[in-house]
C-alpha cells in the first residue's frame, strides 16, 4: 500500500500539481519574503534565473543584490558564499553541475563545514549550496555525478536529496532555515517530475526518512531519483504478491538510521539503491550500520545496488546500463528474497 | 628597498610624526614581538603541540594595515596570523591558551595556531590552507555592502598566495561586484622555502592588480608608517564605494617558515637575513621618533615592560587552563537547530 505524507504546517492550504523545480523554486522565493538575509549567488542565476530555471524570478522580485550573477569561478564563489554567511547573512551558494563542487571543495570542505568547530563555536555558517546531480541525460563523466557520500563524509555539512516536489520544496526551505551549510542535491530527471505541493510555506525536517510505501517482505532504502525508481519497482513486485517497503532517508547526513533499522527490524530484508557507484557509496555506510543494530534480525545479507566503479559513460547503451532502474531493482529484490 | 627614510621626522606624505599614530604602531608591534618571542620560545622548550608559523620580522605589515581599520572591518588572515590577531585586538590570554590547546583559548582548544578567530573584532579567523581567507574576506565585504555598512574587509596573503586561484577569482569578484576590499599581500619573498624568483616572474605582486581592473600599489613593509599610509588609500577609496585595491607590502620573516629554526639545509643566507635585520621594523620606528624628539625612549620602555609582564601573565593563565574534556569531543560540529515540531 502507499502511505500518504501528510505535509506539516500547511494545513489550511491549497495543494496542487507542480513540477520538481517549481516547488523548489516556489521555497525559496517564499522564504526569501521572509528573511531578508536570504541572496542567492552563483554563476548565471540572476539574469538567466540558473540554467534550470531554479532561480526564476529571484531577480525580478528581489533585485541584484539578492540576485547576483558571478563569474566562472566557483572557488571564489563559494569562499564568498561562507565569509558572508560567517557575517551573518544566509547565501544560497549555486554550483551549477555537482561535478563542479570539485573545483571548489576546500571552501566547502576545509572552510564552511569546519569553520564552527575549528572556531570553537564563536561562528554560525548559515551557507545553502544547490546544486543539480545524476546521470541519465547524456552529459557524460563531467556532469552527471552523485558524490553525495563525498560531503556525508565530511563532519559539519548536511546533505539533502530530494526525490519529490514535495521534497524539493520542504528540504529547500529546512535548508534555508538551518545555521549550517547544508547541500540541496537536485535531480537533473526529476526536475520536471510533477508532484503534489502545498501552496503555503512549510519544512520537510533534515534527518527524517520518508517512507514512501509500506510492506512486509522486504525494505529498500532508495536515495534521490532512486526512490521514485524504487517505488515504481514495488508496483511491479506486488502484481508478484511481494510486499516492499520503500524508505527514502532524504538526506545522507544527518542519516535517519532509526527509520531504516525499524523498517529492517520488520522486514527482515533490505536492499539499498543509488545511482553513485557501489564502492565506498551511503549503501555502505546503511549495510554497516544495520548490521550493526539489527543483525538478529537480518534473514539475509545486506544488498547494494549502484552504479559500477566506472566514470559516468555517455554513450546511451552504456549509461543505461550504468545508472541501476526499476527493472534491476525489482531484480535485486527477487534475489534479495531467494536468499538465507 | 629605496624608501627607507630611517631618520626621517615626516612621513613620506611630508606629514609630521604624530606621537599617538607613532605609539600606537610601535605597541602593536611590540605586542606582536613579544607575543611571537615567547611562542617560539615555548615551543622550543617543546611546551606547545603542532605547528608553529611565526610572524617576527612582518610586525610593520599588521600593525600599519591594522591602524587603519575598526573594530567592525573585517580580516582574514593566514597560517602565519598571530600578527593580524594581536594588531587588530586579540588578547593574550586566549591566544596563548589557544595555543596550549585549553579550553580558554580562542577556539576552545579546537583550532590551534592556525584558526585563532575574534569575531567580536572583526578577525575572521587565520587559515591552514594558503589563500582561502580571500574569498572569505570577499564574502564579508559582500555582507558589509549587502547592509550598507561603510565597514571594510582586508584579507592577508603572501607572495605565495598570490598564485592560487583563490586570490585571483576573489580578486576578479570583488571588482567586478565593487566590493570594499583591500588585498594586502606581505611578500616576505618566500612561498614557504621557494624563493620568489622561483615561483613568478614579477617582481611586484602589485601588478597583479592591473589584470582585475583595481589599483595595486608596493610600499615598504618594514615601515609601518609607510605601510599605514598606503593601506589607509585603498580603505579610503573601500570605504567611499570605489571599490578594491590590492596593496602589496615587502617584508620579511626572520624565523623559519614553520617554528623558530630551519631544521634542514638553509635557504636563505646569512647576509640576506642581516641586511633585513639591520632595517627591523621596530628599531626603525623607535629611531625615527627619538630622532624627531616626539616620543620618549622611556615610553617606549614603557610599551615593552608592559607587553612582557601582560605575556608573562597570559601564559601563567594559558598552563593553568584546564585541557579539554574528550567527552565534549563533539561539540560545535553542528551549530543545533531547535527540534523540529
Amino acid at each position: 500500500m502507499t502511505t500518504t505524507v501528510v505535509p506539516p504546517g500547511a494545513a489550511g492550504t491549497g495543494v496542487r500539481e507542480l513540477t520538481y523545480v517549481k516547488a523548489f523554486n516556489e521555497g525559496l522565493l517564499q522564504c526569501m519574503r521572509e528573511d531578508s538575509d536570504i541572496v542567492v549567488m552563483g554563476e548565471d542565476v540572476a539574469g538567466y534565473g540558473g540554467v534550470f530555471h531554479m532561480f526564476d524570478g529571484v531577480l525580478g522580485e528581489f533585485g541584484p543584490m539578492r540576485a547576483v550573477d558571478t563569474p566562472i569561478a566557483e572557488m571564489g564563489l563559494m569562499g564568498m558564499g561562507v565569509g558572508a554567511a560567517a557575517r551573518g547573512l544566509r547565501p544560497v551558494v549555486d554550483i551549477m553541475f555537482m561535478d563542479f563542487l570539485a573545483v571548489c571543495l576546500d571552501q566547502l570542505v576545509n572552510q564552511a563545514a569546519k569553520m564552527k568547530f575549528m572556531f570553537g563555536g564563536s561562528v554560525r555558517v548559515p551557507l545553502t549550496i544547490t546544486t543539480a546531480s545524476g546521470a541519465g541525460l547524456g552529459a557524460a563523466a563531467q556532469h552527471s555525478q552523485s558524490l553525495e557520500a563525498w560531503l556525508a563524509h565530511v563532519p559539519g555539512l548536511k546533505v539533502a536529496m530530494p526525490s519529490s516536489a514535495y521534497d524539493a520544496k520542504g528540504l529547500m526551505v529546512s535548508a534555508l532555515r538551518d545555521d549550517n551549510p547544508v547541500v540541496v542535491m537536485l535531480n537533473k530527471l526529476l526536475l520536471g517530475a510533477k508532484g503534489e505541493v502545498p501552496e503555503g510555506l512549510y519544512d520537510v525536517p533534515l534527518g527524517r526518512a520518508a517512507t514512501l510505501r509500506t510492506g512486509t517482505d522486504a525494505t529498500v532504502v532508495a536515495l534521490g531519483r532512486m526512490a521514485v525508481e524504487a517505488a515504481a519497482a514495488a508496483e511491479e513486485l506486488a502484481a508478484e504478491g511481494i510486499e516492499v517497503e520503500v524508505v527514502d532517508p532524504r538526506t545522507v547526513q544527518p542519516l535517519d538510521t532509526e527509520t531504516i533499522v525499524e523498517s529492517v527490524s520488520r522486514t527482515n530484508r533490505v536492499l539499498v539503491v543509488h545511482e553513485a557507484v557501489t564502492f565506498g557509496g551511503i549503501g555502505a555506510e546503511i549495510a554497516a550500520q544495520v548490521q550493526d543494530l539489527a543483525f538478529d534480525h537480518l534473514d539475509a545479507p545486506v544488498a547494494r545496488l549502484g552504479a559500477p566503479f566506472t566514470p559516468v559513460p555517455f554513450s546511451p547503451s552504456l549509461e543505461k546500463a550504468y545508472v541501476p532502474d526499476r527493472a534491476r531493482i525489482a531484480d535485486g529484490v527477487r534475489g534479495l528474497l531467494a536468499r538465507g | 628597498m629605496g624608501s627607507a627614510t630611517v631618520t626621517s621626522e615626516h612621513t613620506s606624505a611630508g606629514e609630521r610624526l604624530d606621537p599617538q599614530v607613532v605609539l600606537d604602531l610601535h605597541r602593536r608591534m611590540v605586542r606582536i614581538r613579544v607575543f611571537e618571542t615567547e611562542a617560539g620560545r615555548l615551543a622550543e622548550q617543546a611546551e606547545l603541540p603542532g605547528f608553529l608559523h611565526l610572524y617576527v620580522g612582518q610586525e610593520a605589515v599588521a600593525a600599519g594595515a591594522m591602524s587603519c581599520l575598526r573594530d567592525d572591518d573585517q580580516i582574514t588572515s593566514t597560517h602565519r596570523g598571530h600578527g593580524h590577531a594581536v594588531a587588530k585586538g586579540a588578547q593574550f590570554r586566549p591566544m596563548y591558551a589557544e595555543l596550549f590547546g585549553r579550553v580558554d583559548g580562542y577556539c576552545s582548544g579546537r583550532g590551534g595556531s592556525m584558526h585563532i578567530n575574534d569575531l567580536s573584532i572583526g578577525m575572521l579567523g587565520a587559515n591552514g590552507i594558503v589563500g582561502a581567507g580571500i574569498p572569505i574576506a570577499v564574502g564579508a565585504a559582500f555582507a558589509s555592502k549587502y547592509k550598507g555598512e561603510d565597514t571594510v574587509a582586508v584579507p592577508f596573503f603572501g607572495d605565495g598566495a598570490s598564485n592560487i586561484g583563490a586570490f585571483h577569482e576573489a580578486a576578479n569578484l570583488a571588482a567586478v561586484l565593487r566590493l570594499p576590499v583591500v588585498f594586502v599581500c606581505e611578500n616576505n619573498g618566500y612561498a614557504e622555502f621557494t624563493p620568489q624568483a622561483g615561483h613568478m616572474l614579477l617582481e611586484d605582486v602589485a601588478d597583479r592588480a592591473a589584470a582585475y581592473g583595481m589599483p595595486g600599489e608596493v610600499c615598504d613593509g618594514m615601515d609601518a608608517l609607510a605601510v599605514r599610509e598606503t593601506v589607509q588609500r585603498a580603505v579610503d577609496r573601500a570605504r567611499a564605494g570605489d571599490g578594491p585595491s590590492l596593496v602589496e607590502a615587502k617584508t620579511y620573516r626572520y624565523y623559519d617558515h614553520q617554528g623558530v629554526k630551519g631544521l634542514r639545509k638553509p635557504y636563505r643566507t646569512q647576509e640576506e637575513i642581516d641586511a633585513w635585520k639591520a632595517r627591523d621594523a621596530i628599531e626603525l620606528i623607535e629611531a625615527r621618533a627619538a630622532a624627531a624628539g616626539v616620543v620618549s625612549e622611556e615610553q617606549f620602555e614603557r610599551v615593552w615592560a608592559e607587553t612582557r609582564a601582560d605575556a608573562a601573565d597570559a601564559i601563567e593563565f594559558a598552563r593553568a587552563s584546564p585541557l579539554p574534556d574528550p567527552a565534549d569531543i563533539a561539540q560545535d560540529v553542528y551549530t543545533v537547530m531547535q527540534a523540529p515540531q
